[in-house]
């Protein structure tokens, strides 16, 4: 068995890929779902309508996705300039720590002014988060994939030491809970009554942002050149340690509103179960979207919808929850074959 | 009649609608050295790698010692006893010669490796053909010309009776090759056959008993080597006459880059440079000959300014430079085209109006406040293609998929549009048909007539020879002190090569 090489994919068949990608995850999943004794077809009609099928379903939808699209964001930037950030949980978790730090009563101003001063304190604080392995990284050459994997456990101990000590509020009972952010703080709902929130719409803004700093700015031009080739785009005059330093505090930034996201839109304080894994999650759906930053909105909803309607599902088909963790998964690998297969042709001899 | 040991009949391989081999024929004797000529792109590799099992012929079939040997598996070739040496070496560096020939050829599940034997089996075999290396030396402490010898001992202790040698004097000094032509003399007496993989003419002349000329994936012909003369066996090679620039002479200006003992500390792939002076005129092309990995690396990275020297001092238009980066040698007006225009010189999955504005992308037009104006950058792509006769389809192509003469065509109008006062040419022909060479030779002497100083760094003597004004030779970290045209000999350059020469005092 070999690969070959193929010329530039048509816009046909970068489609088709992905399509091709979901259908057969539909197919393995289905497998799972019939050993579990239930019919794949009603399975997969009960996790739309869980998904999307009412306002409310479509909204909390909506609502997961908001911190995937951060953190989607966030590996997508940093892997297409080759620095492999998989410290996006560590990193949103400091973003949710600044934006507790600052937004319980710290600062006395009114929104308008309040919620940007903490969305750009809580980037910057993700940002410095991974310079530092992107320091060590170009000075040292310290593999980043291990140091922003490990810091995550480093971040999430030292969260729960605020948790358990300064940061801990004092009505909390006891509980290793934050005091709730100030009513200036909290960011607004679109829908009265649901938990959509304007992090949402931040989010398609971050992304749209970076869709046109990759494509049309000098930057991104330098990011993506980097991450292509490191060793031409240092003789063509591209300072690639800078940019990589740079890459690497827009990523953790966008990592970092994750936190801030969750914090002010629907959580309003501070605990270890903040996120459950959104940081990881974010790698899958940054690869789902192919990178692509626009990718990311819908890939983050594909993702987001899948656990939303699975919960809905398992209380009616009495199928585990789980099925969604197996869909996401198998999305991934079929996705990341479909790629391969994409720009190579397998030949048997 | 000696016995026939390998036998290609009708090879023909497509990719798409590029015929890549056209129903090639190829029979070798016992005790024979067949040469393949032909230029980049003629089928040469095609050919081997359909031999050695990497890629399968659509027609025709291969015996070897009268056996049919089956298509695309390359340990069959081995096992047929055909070994190869590729161009570019596969040994592992960190491992010695010893572990590097006997590597793979213990079974897996054996307990354990009679060293003492293999040990005096390598001895015999390099005492036998003159292939002189220590089998407990680490292979990255060994000379190019070393290396070669262990490939090609690991092909003998493999037992292979038909050797294969793709492009082997590349990298070797004239010297070298000679030695090398005598241990390939030693096996042919021992009765192995070889096939010799050459677009040099001369080296083909002087080793092969047969010459087969590949054009266009075809035979243009074959001819026994005593019965041709090069003129017959270029004009097969080329299919017409090709009229390389003749270069007017040159009236040479202020010096406009000079190096004045400069050294360098030690770096990977060659020699670190010790305490190097010499200069680059205006209107004159400097040739750097060499074996490569003598220091040309260094002198060129210095000058192309992704690397510093440690001491001594550089001068541009005679002022000393300070702060030094690819940036700065880009904005004092020095234009480079790097020794690898795949991994150093283009972005290979990048477009080709993106690749043309990496040096530039920061000025206007092409961006201003930091967005990149794509239109310009596609003007300019659109430009270059029209100006230096580049063969591709669109601004859009990515950059992978053109040819090594048109990617090399567009890094030389990257290089040479802004009117560059100082050109770094490293291997600028490197792998390049005969008419792409011309058209590189052409725009390089058209800039040393507008006034460019020009450093030609080139493992090709015959280059160097055809284009320099003035010649300098590296030798460990050294250069030797200048000679003009026509100075000294081709012997006189290859003791240079050698060391002769360029002492301690020098």
């Amino acid at each position: 068995m070999r690969l070959e090489a193929k010329p530039t994919p048509s816009l046909a068949t970068s489609l088709a890929y992905p399509l091709g990608a979901v259908a057969v995850t539909l197919a393995l999943v289905s497998l799972l779902v019939i050993a579990a004794g239930a019919s794949p077809f009603s399975v997969f009609h009960l996790v739309l309508v869980g998904a999307a099928g009412t306002q409310f379903a479509a909204l909390e939808t909506l609502t997961r996705a908001t911190p995937l699209i951060f953190t989607g964001l966030a590996v997508a930037v940093a892997f297409r300039a080759k620095l492999w950030n998989i410290g996006a949980e560590a990193q949103l978790y400091v973003g949710a720590v600044v934006t507790v730090v600052l937004g319980t009563g710290a600062l006395p101003l009114p929104a308008p002014l309040l919620i940007p001063i903490l969305i750009v304190a809580a980037m910057i604080g993700g940002g410095l988060m991974l310079l530092g392995p992107a320091f060590l990284k170009v000075r040292l050459g310290v593999d980043e994939v291990v140091t922003t994997l490990l810091l995550n456990f480093v971040v999430l101990l030292f969260v729960s030491m605020l948790l358990e000590g300064v940061l801990r509020d004092p009505m909390a009972l006891g509980w290793p809970r934050s005091a709730s952010l100030v009513a200036e703080a909290r960011l607004p709902r679109v829908v009265t009554g649901l938990r959509l929130h304007y992090g949402f719409v931040l989010a398609v803004v971050a992304a749209v942002a970076v869709w046109f700093v990759m494509k049309k700015t000098t930057l991104g031009y330098e990011m993506r050149a980097v991450g292509h080739n490191a060793e031409a785009a240092r003789f063509a005059g591209i300072p690639v340690n800078r940019v990589l330093l740079k890459t690497a505090m827009i990523s953790g930034g966008l990592a970092a509103l994750a936190g801030f996201s969750e914090v002010a839109g629907t959580a309003r304080n501070l605990t270890l179960e903040l996120s459950p894994g959104f940081g990881y999650t974010g790698i899958v759906v940054a690869m789902l979207a192919m990178l692509n930053p626009l990718g990311v909105v819908a890939a983050a909803i594909f993702v987001a919808g899948i656990f939303v309607g699975a919960d809905a599902m398992s209380r009616t088909a009495g199928v585990p929850s789980y099925i969604a963790n197996v869909m996401v998964a198998t999305a991934l690998l079929t996705m990341v074959t479909a790629i391969m297969l994409s720009r190579f042709r397998i030949r048997w001899n | 009649m000696p016995e026939t040991v390998l036998k290609l009949s009708g090879i023909t391989k497509r990719f798409g609608a590029l015929v890549a081999n056209d129903g090639i024929d190829l029979d070798l004797k016992k005790g024979e050295v067949v040469a393949l000529l032909g230029e980049n792109g003629a089928g040469k590799t095609t050919l081997m790698n359909i031999l050695f099992g990497h890629y399968v012929a659509d027609e025709g079939h291969i015996e070897a010692f009268g056996q049919p040997l089956p298509v695309g598996d390359p340990k069959a070739a081995l096992q047929a006893g055909i070994g190869m040496v590729h161009q570019h070496f596969t040994l592992a560096d960190n491992m010695s010669v010893f572990d590097n020939i006997v590597l793979g050829t213990q079974s897996p599940w054996s307990w354990r490796l009679d060293r003492r034997g293999a040990t005096a089996r390598i001895r015999k075999l390099s005492a036998d053909f003159g292939l002189a290396v220590d089998p407990a030396a680490q292979v990255s402490l060994l000379a190019v010309g070393e290396r070669q010898r262990v490939e090609i001992l690991k092909a003998l202790y493999r037992d292979a009776r038909v050797l294969i040698l793709d492009e082997p004097t590349a990298v070797l000094t004239p010297q070298e090759t000679e030695a090398l032509f005598a241990t390939l003399k030693l096996l042919v007496a021992e009765g192995l056959s070889i096939i010799f993989i050459s677009h040099k003419l001369n080296e083909v002349m002087a080793v092969s008993d047969r010459v087969l000329v590949l054009r266009g994936g075809r035979l243009a012909g074959e001819r026994r080597t005593s019965d041709t003369t090069r003129q017959e066996l270029a004009s097969l090679m080329v299919g017409q006459e090709v009229r390389m620039p003749e270069p007017r002479p040159a009236s040479p200006g202020a010096p406009l880059l000079e190096f004045d003992n400069v050294s360098t500390g030690q770096r990977p792939g060659g020699s670190p440079l010790r305490e190097v002076s010499f200069a680059l005129r205006a209107g004159a092309i400097t040739g750097l000959a060499g074996v490569s990995g003598n220091g040309q690396g260094a002198i060129a990275a210095i000058i192309a300014g992704t690397e510093r020297p440690v001491s001594g001092r550089i001068r541009v238009e005679g002022r000393q430079i300070g702060d030094w980066s690819p940036r700065a040698a880009l904005s004092a007006g020095i234009a480079r085209i790097p020794e690898d225009r795949h991994a150093v010189g283009s972005i290979a999955d990048m477009s080709v109006a993106e690749n043309v504005v990496s040096e530039r992308y920061r000025q206007e037009p092409f961006s201003r406040a930091g967005v990149v104006n794509w239109g310009e950058a596609r003007r300019f792509a659109e430009r270059l293609i029209a100006d230096y006769d580049v063969k591709c389809p669109s601004p859009e192509t990515r950059i992978r998929l053109l040819s090594g003469g048109n990617m090399q065509k567009l890094i030389l109008g990257r290089a040479l549009d802004p009117d560059p006062i100082i050109i770094l040419a490293n291997q600028p022909t490197r792998g390049l048909d005969v008419g792409a060479v011309a058209y590189v030779h052409g725009k390089l002497l058209e800039a040393r007539d507008r006034g460019a100083a020009i450093l030609l760094i080139s493992e090709d003597l015959d280059e160097v020879l055809a284009l320099s004004d003035s010649i300098i030779v590296a030798y460990q970290g050294r250069v030797s002190v200048p000679s003009s045209r026509g100075e000294r000999s081709v012997a006189e350059l290859g003791e240079l090569m050698a060391g002769h020469g360029i002492g301690e005092a020098a």
